[in-house]
């Protein structure tokens, strides 16, 4: 598809490699160029395969500022399809998700197949001869898929997923085995949204420095060993730029690999779920391997532009204008595993996340400041120039800073600069 | 002097609950949670309530579901703690908030206890902005001691499974 990139000044020198200008929260026109420069130019998350497990089932979500329908067709497939009727434009499905064999268009009654193709259109004889229905597909966007996390772009040109993802596979593999051997399936979402710029969000996954002002009262809400669990800057992190944009930050590196030390002491918290599970007539492996991977991942991972695994969720993020943004916290279990370990591993995303979290709350609310505070000083700089030296003598090499480092953003802005300057 | 006595103390009743006994222990819990004052809302509970904001509509089980909140007495006086710290930055302050129930209907009731449905609307402010949040609230509330008890409060947003906001403050 041509995509039409709209005329914008030269946005090059807004970004340098430690700090950029505060209009890259508030100027409107720099955000229009971002949807079509970057939401329409690259990889955006759009669903998990969990969501469209068979064929027919369907989810709506975004690319950027437009909704698509992604749907499993009956060769299997999934599609991911422009929200929009070929006639005059009616949005063809309004439900969040469903199983359905056909979308049909509620104003004229076009409709159409999960694949796209126009099927029917009703009192065609008033159409001339050369009306042919194949021309009048529902836009189908270019799709791939990895680790069950499936992607769409609006361009034809640009790398294979696989190459996008790049060194960042590797964390999306470790992240996914919290399936503790099964696979990983989405568990329902908290969505929110928040006065502020989409970037915000982005640089928030990526940013430890903020966890022990700001979760000050989830912190206090845990006991001494978990909240040890949580001390982010206190265990030897670090994060570590993975290329076009994306960064990964290790606050707890005991949970980098959850199949590694099934042996260690179980901590405290999760005695009662080990118990639950073994009345249940679970192997004592299984119960560890469970009981390991129920309080997620040690690390965020930060895709750019929309989507993190982000310790035991996924954080979708979605760009409505340039001060406003949507938030998805994706709850993810096991697939297959015992429910018990999913029931658990809810009323841990309820803690933290969503709307009424003891956390989300209180990042949505820092959020809302930044935007609000980048009302003043247009000509005063954002820094993003934390810890940018390499850590000395790091196990985990000689490219990584330290966890609190402001080097995700640095990446995510580095991308930001060449995607807007291209 | 207690806050109970500043907004009027319970009247001690007995035998079946009425419309009007439940009416009154609601306006007196909204009242308790637009003035924040949370301890004397936490008395309002009984041990084993349950306090929950689903996200989907007829969801069955809440806890076999993702939830805005599910809440124990545990995580009630948890969550009590923390929007009372002052280190919480969306509750400290939170939005303002005014709310009011009405549309009371009483169901299932027996002896001791009772099930009510009611209309509840909070309008917040805060950052130049008011918005709000309205729901079906149940409740199911026993009679102890001679006093009125949550058992279960359940409140459904009518935009639950939908974008909401940080909620710095109880509903
Ligand atoms: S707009 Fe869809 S059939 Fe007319
Ligand atoms: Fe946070």
């Amino acid at each position: 598809m041509d995509i039409k990139v709209r005329e914008l000044r030269d946005v090059s020198d807004l970004v340098q490699p430690d700090r950029f200008d505060t209009s890259l929260y508030t100027d409107p026109e720099i955000f229009d160029a971002e949807m079509d420069r970057i939401f329409k130019g690259t990889w955006v998350w759009v669903a998990h395969a969990s969501e469209v497990p068979n064929k027919g089932h369907f989810v709506k979500s975004f690319v950027g500022k437009e909704p698509v329908i992604v749907v499993r067709d009956k060769t299997g497939q999934v599609n991911v399809l422009l929200n929009r009727c070929r006639h005059r434009a009616a949005s063809v499905c309004e439900q969040k998700r469903g199983k359905t064999s056909v979308f049909v268009c509620p104003y004229h009654g076009w409709s159409y197949a999960l694949d796209g193709k126009l099927r029917a259109v009703p009192h065609a004889s008033v159409y001339g001869d050369d009306f042919n229905k194949a021309d009048f597909p529902l836009v189908s966007l270019r799709v791939e898929e990895y680790a069950g996390m499936i992607f769409a772009t609006f361009r034809a040109d640009i790398e294979p997923l696989v190459d996008f993802l790049g060194p960042a596979k590797k964390w999306i593999d470790l992240f996914m085995k919290q399936g503790a051997g099964h696979p990983v399936k989405t568990l329902g979402e908290h969505r929110f949204r928040f006065s502020g710029n989409w970037k915000i969000q982005l640089e928030n996954t990526t940013d430890a420095y903020h966890f022990p002002i700001v979760h000050k009262t989830f912190l206090d809400s845990l006991d001494a060993d978990t909240s040890n669990v949580f001390d982010v800057l206190g265990q030897g992190g670090w994060v570590e730029d993975l290329g076009k944009g994306h960064s990964v930050m290790v606050m707890i590196p005991a949970l980098v690999d959850l199949e590694e030390n099934l042996e260690d002491e179980i901590p405290e918290r999760f005695r009662e779920l080990a118990d639950e599970l073994r009345s249940e007539g679970y192997e004592e492996g299984e119960v560890r391997k469970v009981v390991r991977a129920v309080g997620g991942s040690g690390f965020n991972l930060n895709l750019f532009p929309n989507v993190a695994c982000s310790m035991a969720f996924f954080r979708v993020l979605r760009p409505i204008s340039v001060d406003e943004t949507e938030i998805r916290h994706i709850a993810i279990g096991m697939d297959g595993g015992p429910e018990a370990g999913n029931r658990v591993r809810m009323r841990l995303h309820e803690h933290f996340q969503g709307p009424m979290g003891f956390g989300s709350p209180d990042d949505a609310e820092g959020w809302e400041r930044v935007q609000r505070g980048a009302a003043a000083g247009e000509d005063v700089h954002v820094l993003v120039n934390r810890g940018i030296d390499p850590l000395i003598g790091h196990v985990a090499g000689s490219n990584v800073t330290d966890v609190s480092a402001e080097t995700g953003m640095r990446a995510a802005y580095a991308q930001w600069k060449r995607m807007m300057s291209a | 002097m207690s806050t109970l006595e500043k907004i009027g103390p319970a009247i001690a009743r007995e035998g079946v609950i009425t419309l009007q006994e439940a009416a009154e222990f609601i306006w007196r819990e909204a009242e308790l949670l637009d003035r924040q004052e949370y301890q004397e809302w936490l008395s309002l509970w009984l041990d084993e309530g349950l306090y929950i904001v689903p996200i989907e509509r007829d969801q069955g089980d809440n806890a076999a579901k993702l939830n805005v909140l599910y809440d124990d007495a545990e995580m009630r006086k948890a969550r009590v703690k923390r929007l009372k710290s002052g280190f919480s930055i969306s509750s400290a302050p939170s939005a303002r908030t005014v709310r009011t129930t009405s549309r009371f209907v009483l169901s299932a009731g027996d002896e001791a206890s009772v099930e009510v449905r009611c209309a509840q609307h909070i309008v917040e402010y805060k950052f130049e902005r008011t918005r709000v949040l309205a729901g079906d609230a149940t409740y199911r509330l026993v009679r102890r001691a001679g006093e009125l008890k949550m058992e279960r409060k359940e409140v459904l947003l009518i935009n639950s499974d939908d974008a909401l906001w940080g909620v710095g403050y109880l509903i």
